[in-house]
């Protein structure tokens, strides 16, 4: 084995447990962190610089033991970075409605029919938006009728 | 020219990605990533309703070295304070005043604030003015703003511009910036 091959083991080696230790502190966050938003930063850091440095010894160990490069990884930092963010924001968004509103009841059968007619017809930009705002504020007056 | 090549940007990233997943860069491959990447945006044409247009492509490039750099930095900022004593955890929301419009600038500083540990974008306003950030370490909420208008909204705002395209039955609906739903940054690159 030449002084290379251990070069490069070492190399992989760092690389997979820098990962596997930030993977593994995110998940700790979990646990030690207080309430859901807290919570919430915990997995953005497991997935950037846990995954990221997982991915780097994937690609380098790939293209250094097979004929070729490596670089399907990058592909899945991309989208994992794209994706990541956005669920993470829908649930923080989601969290924040619950708490300002609380749990509302389902809409009912008319504001349902409503939206259904109103994506069935393409109307001018301007009329859907009034079109919606109507619709909408129709909904807001209907949900005391269906917590009745 | 304009019809047949109508998103020059995202024909080049579907190129790219084609051969990153075949994982190959053999002539053969480039055709066939060259053809899908001319096809699909031709095809796909109607989904777009804004067309960005890239002025300074390097400042692009300098905006993702940053990224790179503060996610390394603030990652092992984070890591400590998840392992310290929990009373270093001062938890806000903060209120930011968006400079930035249109809705692929607002969703990649949006995302760029999440993917940077420590902030997490949590809402935005429904006429986009306004983003909620939830910040692990809220003691300082006006340098949290001033870093991120520094860091990542200017070069934003310097290398993109967002172009309307008004067209078909989808471009009826491309926003007026006050669109009846909240708008929820969408993902068009």
């Amino acid at each position: 084995m030449s002084i290379l091959n251990i070069l490069m083991e070492i190399l992989i080696a760092v690389l997979i447990l820098i990962g596997a230790g930030f993977t593994f502190l995110g998940s700790v966050g979990l646990v030690r962190l207080r309430d859901f938003y807290e919570r919430l930063h915990t997995p953005t850091k497991a997935t950037t610089l846990g995954v990221g440095s997982l991915l780097i010894a994937s690609a380098v160990f790939f293209s250094w033991q097979e004929p070729g490069w490596s670089f399907h990884e990058v592909l899945v930092a991309v989208f994992l970075f794209i994706t990541a963010p956005v669920s993470a924001h829908l649930m923080a968004k989601a969290a924040l409605h619950l708490r300002e509103h609380g749990e509302t009841s389902l809409p009912t059968e008319t504001t349902l029919a409503k939206h259904d007619g109103e994506a069935a017809i393409s109307l001018g930009a301007e009329q859907a938006r009034q079109n919606g705002l109507s619709a909408r504020a129709q909904g807001e007056g209907a949900i005391p009728e269906a917590r009745r | 020219m304009k019809q047949l090549l109508p998103h020059p940007i995202l024909t080049l990233m579907l190129l790219g990605l084609w051969l990153l997943l075949v994982n190959s860069v053999s002539p053969g491959q480039i055709l066939l990533g060259a053809v899908l990447a001319w096809s699909i945006p031709l095809y796909t044409a109607r989904f777009w309703t804004a067309q960005i247009k890239v002025r300074r492509p390097f400042l692009l490039l300098r905006l993702a070295g940053t990224i790179l750099y503060d996610i390394l930095v603030a990652n092992v900022a984070v890591a400590i304070l998840i392992v310290g004593p929990r009373e270093r955890i001062r938890p806000a929301f903060i209120r930011m005043p968006l400079r930035l419009q249109g809705n692929v600038g607002v969703s990649l500083l949006a995302n760029i604030i999440t993917l940077t540990p420590g902030t997490l974008s949590a809402s935005l306003s429904p006429d986009r003015s306004e983003l909620i950030i939830h910040a692990l370490q809220g003691d300082d909420p006006d340098a949290i703003i001033d870093d991120i208008r520094k860091r990542y909204e200017q070069p934003l705002l310097d290398a993109l511009e967002q172009l309307e395209l008004k067209r078909g039955v989808l471009g009826a609906d491309a926003e007026p910036p006050h669109g009846a739903e909240s708008a929820e940054p969408s993902k068009p690159q």
